[in-house]
């Protein structure tokens, strides 16, 4: 990436298109936040590119002001992986949603961030189809009613996080659309070099209000959002609760603010990250940055290797096209 | 101009290139019955067949001989041992001329066990030799390969001529002096057979005995052990008296245009062809791709080619394979992917898009006998439809065919040619026969190629204006834009557009508009090509016999047979099957017949009836065999008659 920082207002990172998303969508609460975002990054716009697959929030790219990427449904981690192989010097942006990336992309979110290509993953989780018009999806809770499953859906959802620390992410994190906190965890994701999972919580007012409420509305914000910060203790409820370990029975428990065993975040502690993430109903939701452990990128390791592999060869298509046992003819073909 | 002219001299040169010797008819009369001679070598899958044959191909290149290979291969990597369908053979066609061909049927069949001799006697000329193995005829392996009798001894092999000897236990005797288990000694096994076969065809030893020491570095007792049995082999035929079928023969060179030469498989020359084109383009090459026979050898050859700008990537699967290529194209390189028909199945949604961004990309189909699994390791030409049609709604793009291992090589820069001339994904279809077999090739010079630098369009548009993703040059095409060029920033996706912005434009003008205007650029591909000839033959008259792909050899020798009898028949070969040649229609109207031989059901067949309304027929074969000469012969006897 260019080391070179520049200049920019969030006004230079929206396009002229038209926003057509639903009145009151949680996705323009995201794109505002990564527009104002972007100035603080110090990027170019032409250095950057969005790529998105199909859905609602794969409508993203055509609202940035930068190069952008629309493609086909799950597959925009191979898009960009491409992208990134051949022009490292491009900062890559996946835009996703929960059908897109965990449903028909699955295959590729694992293999993206196993790989750990260089990029930042924002997967809009609204636990619902919504471009085509309300089915469940693999993030839906048993028992969600919709035009496919009229009776409540049977099948248990996977848990965004969960399934990205399980493919071997480096870097994991939740938002909420229109948190305040959103643009500090974007920052983060796209300060860590290597595949940054951002998970956010996109309300989706058409088909699925209100999915997020126990822990989003104002009301239950303070005792239900345990935004973790590195170094700092894990606390909520203004302070007056905290979370502890467990150590008996190895799972977190909710103590009081002062006390002593209150944890204090590690994020390079998988262990704990993957008690973060799969808290039960009772405790608060944990956000922010919840596991952060950087290793060498995808493409880093491929151009070393390939400049590597090239030391001291100087192609020359010639000498490439008679390689092998090659054997010379000189007589002129014979004559009749 | 300059271009299409090198484009046009190309294919001219093709011809000497794919074959060592192209026969004058002259030539063809003179000697009517050329010197060649067919020898397939069949044994276990765990044999080594397919490197004795290698091996044994490339001594015969060596030897200045024309040949052609056609490695026949169960799909099983180990099937169990002496099995009919543990049955992996290797033939090779070499001789003093011109040789198009793997051959119809062979002359020698050497046979390592039953099951290998149950499977391919039936191919075998009448009065044609079996060497056996005896040392494997043992009464558990006869019924394993459903034997009720020992067919060495019962006569029921009376049809042809037939030598045998225990050539395991030759072989265990001329490697006793280094100490391998039981097992590895026997190993040992094809070498010794190599060694016979070099014999009886008076070939050199040497470049086997140097290829055996740099692949048993590590393990020089392995190395001399095989050396040992590859001399004894070639000693028993030496000195053992075994009668008039046993003997040596001496082929000589097959006249052939001064120059370099070396053998080349579809694949290896795929590679080369891309790597030309790509350096051609002035781009680098990204190449993704998943494993699946027979296209892997391809993504093989290329990984270790990194000096040459390409990245390689084995992405998670088909889709991303292709999706990550399209990625590299949309950033600057030239995108390439790879696969075999299954695996095309599954790019198409990627295809659609790429043809929808209007992308470079090349996408090489080895095709293989389908539908669904089909026949992995067989061969057919069934994916034609699949090539030109196969995609949702109207998503035209450019397809041309290789028709030999050697030709391959020019197909891939044409391939890459087009696709970045035109932005556009291009097919490029071989198949399984092309990629494996292998052929001699004169080395081209490189610098007779034109070379076709992209121009990256990077001037940011003037105060006020926008920037034009979908503007057209005078071929269509749309400007190629990287990211990273500053004042040109701008969206595309799969989404109908606006001509010119690119702006996402559902309203019935701009679709209508823009599938008009993807169509046209496509059909102009063919102002760029050349005219359609005709390889053998007159330009009218009263039989045509077009073909395509891995057809050319049999089709070729077929024709040129008949011609020497005296019949009206003339060889068309198509290399661009979409957008045809302009004059395609009109030549194939000059002739009162036309028919068109293909490993499939009849496809090719079918768009000529509908791109020219010629009663094209067809002559079709779907064994997972390549067509022999005499079926393609037989065929014009009778539309002749």
């Amino acid at each position: 990436m260019n080391e070179m920082t520049t200049v920019t207002t969030a006004k230079d990172w929206a396009s002229d298109q038209e926003v057509r998303w639903c009145p009151g969508c949680g996705d323009y609460a995201v794109l505002k936040a990564v527009q104002r975002t972007m100035p603080d990054l110090g990027v170019a716009r032409e250095k950057t590119v969005f790529v998105s697959g199909i859905g609602c929030s794969s409508r993203f790219p055509y609202y940035m002001a930068s190069y952008g990427f629309h493609t086909i449904h799950g597959r925009a981690p191979a898009f960009a992986t491409g992208i990134k192989l051949a022009n490292p010097e491009l900062d890559v942006w996946i835009i996703t949603g929960d059908g897109d990336a965990l449903s028909i992309g699955g295959n590729h979110t694992m293999h993206v961030l196993r790989r750990n290509l260089d990029c930042q993953i924002l997967l809009f989780n609204n636990e619902i189809y919504g471009l085509t018009k309300g089915q469940y999806s693999p993030t839906s809770r048993v028992g969600t009613r919709s035009p496919s499953t009229p009776f409540g859906s049977v099948d248990r959802p996977v848990t965004p996080c969960m399934f990205a620390l399980g493919s071997g992410a480096r870097f994991v994190a939740r938002g909420i659309d229109v948190h305040k906190n959103l643009p500090d965890v974007l920052k983060a994701a796209h300060a860590h070099k290597g595949a940054s999972f951002v998970e956010i919580y996109q309300n989706c007012i058409v088909y699925n209000d209100e999915v997020f409420a126990s822990f989003t509305d104002r009301g239950v914000a303070a005792e239900k959002q345990l935004w973790l910060k590195a170094g700092e203790k894990m606390l909520f409820a203004g302070g007056a609760k905290g979370l502890a370990l467990d150590t008996e029975k190895l799972m977190l428990k909710i103590v009081e603010g002062d006390d002593p065993a209150v944890l204090v975040h590690d994020p390079q502690n998988k262990g704990i990250a993957a008690m973060l993430i799969e808290m039960p109903p009772e405790f608060p939701m944990a956000l922010g940055v919840i596991y952060e452990d950087p290793r060498p990128t995808f493409e880093t390791a491929v151009i070393e290797q390939n400049r590597s592999a090239a030391e001291g060869k100087a192609p020359d298509l010639q000498a490439l096209v008679s390689r092998g046992q090659s054997w010379q003819v000189t007589k002129e073909p014979r004559e009749l | 101009m300059e271009l299409r002219n090198a484009t046009r001299s190309r294919v001219k040169d093709s011809y000497v290139a794919t074959a060592t010797h192209l026969l004058t008819e002259k030539e063809a009369h003179a000697h009517p019955e050329p010197e060649a001679v067919v020898v397939r070598f069949a044994g276990d899958s765990g044999d080594g067949m397919q490197l004795t044959g290698g091996q044994f191909t490339l001594s015969t290149a060596l030897a200045g001989n024309d040949l052609a290979t056609f490695p026949d291969f169960p799909a099983e990597i180990r099937a169990p041992q002496g099995t009919t369908f543990g049955v992996s053979a290797f033939q090779i066609n070499f001789g003093s001329c011109s040789i198009e061909t793997a051959g119809d049927q062979p002359d020698v069949l050497i046979a390592m066990n039953p099951a290998a001799l149950k499977v391919n006697v039936d191919q075998l000329r009448d009065g044609g030799l079996i060497i056996a193995d005896e040392g494997e005829f043992t009464p558990r392996n006869l019924t394993k390969a459903g034997y009720e009798a020992n067919p060495l001894e019962d006569g029921s092999l009376a049809r042809w001529q037939l030598v045998h000897f225990n050539i395991s236990q030759l072989t265990l005797d001329a490697v006793k002096p280094f100490g391998l288990g039981n097992k590895e000694a026997l190993r040992c096994k094809n070498m010794w057979t190599l060694g016979l076969a070099l014999w009886m065809f008076d070939r050199d030893r040497e470049p086997i005995v140097q290829w055996l020491r740099t692949k048993f570095a590590k393990a020089p007792e392995l190395a001399e052990a095989n050396i040992a049995a590859l001399n004894a082999g070639h000693a028993y035929g030496e000195t053992v008296e075994m009668g008039a079928p046993f003997k040596q023969h001496h082929i000589a060179p097959a006249p052939a245009e001064p120059g370099l030469y070396r053998t080349v498989t579809g694949a290896e020359a795929l590679a080369l062809g891309l790597v030309a084109g790509s350096q051609l383009a002035g781009l680098q090459m990204f190449f993704g791709s998943y494993p699946i026979t027979p296209a892997s050898p391809l993504l093989h050859h290329l990984a270790r080619l990194k000096e040459y700008g390409i990245v390689t990537f084995q992405a998670e699967d088909e889709i991303a394979a292709i999706c990550a290529a399209i990625g590299a194209s949309y950033a600057g390189q030239l995108g390439v992917t790879s696969s075999s028909g299954p695996g095309i199945a599954l790019k198409t949604e990627a295809l659609g898009l790429a043809v929808m961004t209007e992308l470079p990309l090349v996408v090489v189909n080895s095709q293989r006998g389908g539908p669904s699994t089909g026949l992995p390791t067989k061969t057919e030409q069934s994916d034609l439809y699949q090539a030109i049609y196969g995609r949702n709604a109207d998503s035209p793009l450019p397809v041309i065919a290789a028709r030999s291992p050697a030709d391959a090589f020019d197909c891939a820069i044409e391939a890459c040619r087009i696709a970045t001339r035109y932005m556009t994904p291009v097919m490029l279809l071989t198949d399984g026969y092309i990629a494996n077999a292998a052929e001699p090739w004169k080395v081209p010079d490189m610098s007779g190629y034109e070379p076709f630098p992209v121009q990256f369009h990077d001037t940011p548009p003037a105060e006020g204006e926008g920037v034009m993703p979908y503007a057209r040059d005078c071929d269509l095409a749309r400007p190629w834009i990287r990211p990273g060029t500053p004042g040109l920033e701008h969206r595309i996706g799969g989404i109908e557009k606006q001509p010119g912005t690119g702006n996402i434009d559902y309203s019935p003008q701009a679709h209508a508009e823009m599938t008009r205007i993807r169509a046209a650029k496509v059909a102009k591909v063919a102002e760029s090509i050349p005219d359609q000839d005709v390889c053998l033959g007159e330009p009218s008259g009263e039989l045509a016999v077009v073909g395509w792909g891995s057809t050319f050899g049999p089709i070729h020798q077929a024709v040129r047979r008949c011609r020497n009898r005296g019949l009206d028949v003339s060889h068309i070969h198509v290399r661009h099957i979409w957008p045809l040649p302009g004059n395609l229609g009109e030549l194939l109207r000059g002739y009162r017949r036309v028919i068109v031989p293909e490993m499939n059901s009849g496809q090719f067949k079918t768009v000529l009836r509908d791109q020219y309304l010629v009663d094209a027929r067809p002559l079709t074969k779907v064994s997972g065999h390549p067509f022999r000469i005499a079926e393609i012969e037989a065929a014009i006897e009778e539309a002749l008659a």
